[in-house]
């Protein structure tokens, strides 16, 4: 379970500061897929840092399954990102490795790993996002969907039992968004992860999220069950998106 | 022609291997410490791996006074150095002190120019994925910018090929002394003028291949 309790996160800028987010709580189950929506400039890639540590909050607390991860250092950090996959907005794939170089990287970071096991491993990542062929490819090579495969399968390479995606399906057309989000949620279904699911699309929450936050302004709007919060909006930010779709 | 060559031949040869001598070894030693320093200069800047203000302040400010100081000055406030190391200030290896302690500080500025190409994101993925500050350094950081430090590696190259030729008037051989000795103190201009040219292809042989390598090199452009 991922508790996230009175978050706050400040950025101080020349002459002021920035509340990219205020006082955000959210619990998130595991083994779900859960959204976070909101509008460009809410505070949604502040909070997934947040949630990776990327960001140390300002105040509040980020617990994964009752444990702090603000309260961690050095290795205790490290093993548990490993535990939690991200895939970011940009990808940040390796430019200069190859498809299946890549995959291996968070693997190859354990001492005295086995290289088989890493290859056999790599294999049936690539094998689960359907890049089979293109192992030996350098990202140059790649379309925006694909290099998106390539990150997912990079962020389970250690087994992770939550993945973080950061606007996932933003770059990519109809087609392969459907394809994206059937991906996610097999890798939900078939490897129990617990997916977050980051977002400005209010089609990608109704088609794979259970629940939903919407996030306006750094702060938690409303949340709860999909076909709740959309069916009767109570939040300017919840209609705003509702009126976006049309 | 003929003659100018079995006369000056063997001695241009000569000094055609005690300059690449020179040039190749000061650049390796040169890369090795000057890549050290610029990955130092990267991780300790504010937003850095490791950040360390004050550290990072002053040792940019001693690699920028290393760098202001003219060349020649430096082979002769560095003898007493050159020869606490090498044991005499005369020759070729001895020449590759002031060289290396020369070309050190500008490959850190280079280096440091091409591990800031890295983009922030492809470092911060690293360290999600559970990733030690070394092993940030070593696989993404400098991975990454292969590409770059290769054609960098030229760079250093061709100007301590330039260097060179003030060591060659400062007790080293080389195509700087030989044109030295003759262009300037016996005035045998043909001299010189062969040294140039042996010079000018030196520096094209050196770009070309270094050009393509670091083309193929680079896994971003296929
Ligand atoms: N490092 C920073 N320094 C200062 N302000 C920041 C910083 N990072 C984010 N912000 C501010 O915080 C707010 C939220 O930014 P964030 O990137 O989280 O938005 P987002 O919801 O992910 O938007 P998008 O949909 O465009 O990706 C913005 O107003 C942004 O300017
Ligand atoms: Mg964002």
């Amino acid at each position: 379970m991922i508790e996230i309790q009175h978050l706050t996160k400040i950025f101080p800028v020349d002459g002021g500061e920035v509340r990219a987010l205020d006082d955000v709580s959210l619990t998130v189950e595991n083994g779900e897929i859960f959204g976070i929506i909101g509008m460009s400039g809410a505070g949604k890639s502040t909070l997934l840092r947040c949630l990776s540590l990327l960001e140390r909050p300002s105040k509040g607390r980020v617990l994964i399954d009752g444990t702090d991860l603000a309260a961690m250092r050095g290795g205790e950090l490290r093993e548990a990102r490993r535990r939690m996959g991200v895939v970011f907005q940009g990808y940040n794939l390796l430019m200069q490795k190859t498809v299946a170089e890549n995959i291996a990287f968070p693997l190859k970071l354990e001492k005295g790993y086995d290289r088989a096991a890493v290859n056999a491993r790599v294999e049936e990542l690539l094998e689960l996002v359907g890049l089979a062929d293109k192992a030996k490819a350098y990202p140059a090579q790649l379309s925006g969907g694909q290099k998106q495969r390539v990150a997912i399968a990079r962020a389970l390479a250690t087994n992770p039992q939550l993945l973080l995606c950061d606007e996932p399906t933003s770059a990519l057309d109809p087609l392969t968004t459907t394809a994206m989000l059937s991906l996610l949620e097999d890798i939900n279904r078939k490897l129990g992860v617990t997916v977050i699911i980051i977002t400005h699309e209010l089609s990608v929450v109704r088609r794979v999220c259970r629940c939903v936050a919407v996030i306006g302004d750094g702060r938690v709007c409303e949340q709860g069950l999909v076909d709740d919060v959309f069916e009767h909006p109570k939040s300017d930010a919840a209609r705003l998106l509702l009126k976006g779709e049309g | 022609m003929a003659e100018f060559i079995s006369q000056y031949g063997a001695l241009l040869w000569e000094a055609t291997l005690q300059t690449l001598y020179m040039t190749f070894f000061a650049t390796l030693l040169a890369y090795v410490l000057g890549l050290a320093f610029g990955v130092l200069l990267t991780v300790t800047k504010p937003g850095g791996i490791a950040p360390a203000p004050r550290f990072h302040a002053v040792f940019g400010w001693v690699i920028n006074m290393l760098r202001s100081m003219p060349f020649i000055i430096l082979v002769f406030f560095l003898i007493p150095f050159t020869r606490a190391i090498v044991g005499t200030s005369i020759g070729e290896t001895a020449a590759l002190v002031p060289l290396v302690v020369a070309a050190s500080p500008f490959v850190a500025r280079m280096a440091e120019q091409s591990l800031e190409e890295i983009d922030q994101g492809v470092i911060e993925a690293a360290a999600c994925m559970g990733a030690t500050k070394w092993q940030i350094i070593t696989r993404v950081l400098i991975t990454e910018s292969v590409p770059s430090l290769v054609r960098g590696f030229s760079i250093v190259l061709i100007t301590i090929l330039g260097y060179t030729a003030i060591t060659g008037a400062t007790g080293a051989g080389g195509l700087g002394n030989i044109a030295y000795r003759f262009g300037y103190q016996r005035y045998q201009t043909g001299v010189m003028y062969a040294t140039i040219v042996i010079l000018m292809l030196l520096v094209c042989i050196i770009q070309g291949i270094f050009n393509f390598i670091s083309r193929r090199a680079d896994k971003r452009n296929r």
